[in-house]
């Protein structure tokens, strides 16, 4: 019988993947985390820099990784607003505009409604070019943005007005999925002024082994997959509770933590398979081998 | 001479321009306008994309090649996304010139470029991505077999790294103080030597040949060497 399980129908294991996500979603499981090294180290490096300082997000993702990323881009901008940073948005990736345009309506104007458009924060939208966008705001922003994501003049906006270059920001947030995204912000702008700002970023799970050498050297923070931040998210809420708007922020912020649970059943079925699939194997050698 | 001198000529210069803004600030400006060139025709590219895209999928059509169904389908949304945001189709007007025609602004749901990405294009995408959580856990209970140590050492680490990556890691093992001789049996520990110690040093070794593999090429190409990017004809 054990030895048949290896010829067992993927629609079975489809169904049970199926369960083993729904389940935990329906009965919102939620499981304590505990923040790891890599978390604490972004959320001191945000803290670290200081308060009003002006920062950058580059929002280097689309739709297919918003799952794992737009949790950690919700928690990042609450944390630079709760700071007071001025946060220059902008993205590497086509669709990353769209996807910064959704934590600032949910987050940031959420509960930041003081946040006004050119003095505090500003979107510099998408351009096309991966690193070389990268390098060439390394020694001329004006140059590669001319004007902002709806056309206004950077000089007309007095977040931007004076900015020349990337050393005039003070940390650097890149929310990635791959290429481009964290790795070329740390080999492009990095590399170009090292003691100028602070590089952290927000990775998936599968661009983390990329993303690892360079922390934390080169890359003070690194929040990796849901795990990451679902810790983040836990520091965050902690030190920048909202006393008007406490349940809408735990929803808000609470995204990481909810897909813990469907991710802590989906794992331990896949070991269960990994397990099983194993044993088939044995059996059918062992029945095999009895012939 | 000018389909391979040309562009030989102009590779050569970019890329000795880009070397020498790296090492003196002199020349700083230059790199910064090489670097505009470059940006310009990467806009440029997706106005090719879109010609391949288009070249492809009608041949395709045309010649009712098996699939030419979810051509045609592409095509559809391809030229009803181009013209929703090309011509602001059902843009909300714009505050402060609302009579000025196209400065109203369409990446909202409330016209039918931002609902269609909202509701259509978004949705697909994370959906497409969510699918590989059903496929990896079919090609685990199929492939993933401790038939040698290569493959005993690649489970174990697996299991760890599933283990440590979720709450189960601290309910296994949290309870093994920190400052103990045992906390190597922590499964966050191990996680962290794995990560910090095993694939950190096998992704260096990886990166410094990646990155002497770029040197070299880039130098062929900038000496001439290497041609292979230049029309065959």
């Amino acid at each position: 019988m054990l030895a048949r399980l290896g010829g067992i129908d993927r629609r079975w294991i489809f169904l049970a993947m199926g369960l083993s996500i729904a389940v935990p979603i329906l009965l919102k499981l939620r499981f304590p985390e505990v923040p790891g090294p890599m978390a604490k180290a972004t959320f001191n490096a945000i803290e670290s820099v200081p308060e009003g300082s002006r920062v950058l997000l580059s929002f280097d993702y689309d739709p297919g990784s918003a799952g794992e990323l737009q949790p950690m881009a919700n928690a990042i901008v609450h944390h630079c607003a709760a700071r007071g940073h001025k946060i220059v948005f902008m993205a590497l990736w086509p669709l990353g505009k769209q996807m910064a345009e959704g934590t600032i309506k949910d987050v940031l104007l959420e509960f930041h409604p003081t946040y006004t458009y050119g003095k505090d924060y500003v979107q510099l939208g998408y351009k096309a070019g991966n690193e070389a966008v990268v390098k060439l705001m390394a020694t001329n922003v004006p140059q590669q943005y001319s004007t902002d994501a709806a056309g206004a003049a950077l000089a007309s906006l007095p977040i931007v007005a004076d900015l020349a270059k990337l050393a005039d920001f003070k940390l650097i947030a890149s929310l990635s999925a791959g290429y481009p995204g964290a790795k070329e912000w740390v080999q492009y702008a990095n590399s170009a002024d090292p003691e100028a700002f602070k590089v952290i970023s927000g990775s998936t799970g599968v661009q983390v082994s990329q993303l690892l050498p360079y922390y934390p050297a080169q890359m003070e923070g690194m929040l990796v997959a849901v795990k990451g931040a679902a810790e983040y998210e836990m520091l965050v809420t902690a030190k920048y509770p909202s006393s008007e708007k406490p349940a809408l922020l735990a929803e808000r912020l609470g995204q990481g933590r909810v897909r813990m649970g469907p991710q802590l059943v989906a794992h331990l079925l896949m070991i269960g398979l990994i397990i099983l699939g194993n044993v088939a194997m044995v059996a059918g050698r062992a029945r095999g081998g009895a012939r | 001479m000018l389909q391979r001198t040309v562009p030989m000529a102009i590779l050569s210069l970019s890329g000795l321009i880009l070397m020498l803004a790296y090492f003196s600030p002199m020349t700083t400006s230059w790199g910064e306008t090489v670097l505009d060139w470059f940006n310009i025709l990467a806009a440029v590219a997706f106005v090719l994309g879109a010609g391949n895209l288009l070249a492809v999928n009608l041949e395709k059509i045309s010649s009712r090649r098996a699939g030419w169904a979810y051509a045609a389908i592409t095509l559809i949304a391809f030229f009803l996304m181009l013209g929703f945001g090309l011509l602001k189709v059902g843009a909300v007007p714009n505050a402060e010139h609302p009579t000025v025609a196209f400065a109203g602004g369409y990446e909202t749901a409330a016209s039918p470029f931002g609902w269609t990405y909202e509701y259509i294009f978004s949705p697909l995408t994370a959906t497409m991505f969510a699918m590989l959580a059903f496929y990896v856990a079919s090609a685990a209970f199929r492939a993933f077999r401790a038939k040698n140590i290569e493959s005993i050492l690649l489970l174990g680490t697996a299991f760890i790294i599933l283990l440590a990556q979720t709450a189960a890691g601290m309910f296994l093992t949290g309870w093994i103080p920190e400052e103990s001789a045992f906390a190597f049996l922590r499964l966050d520990w191990m996680k962290v030597a794995i990560t910090e110690h095993i694939q950190t040093a096998g992704m260096r070794a990886i990166t410094i040949g990646i990155a002497l593999g770029v040197v070299a090429t880039s130098l062929r190409l900038i000496l001439g060497i290497d041609k292979s990017y230049l029309s065959k004809s």
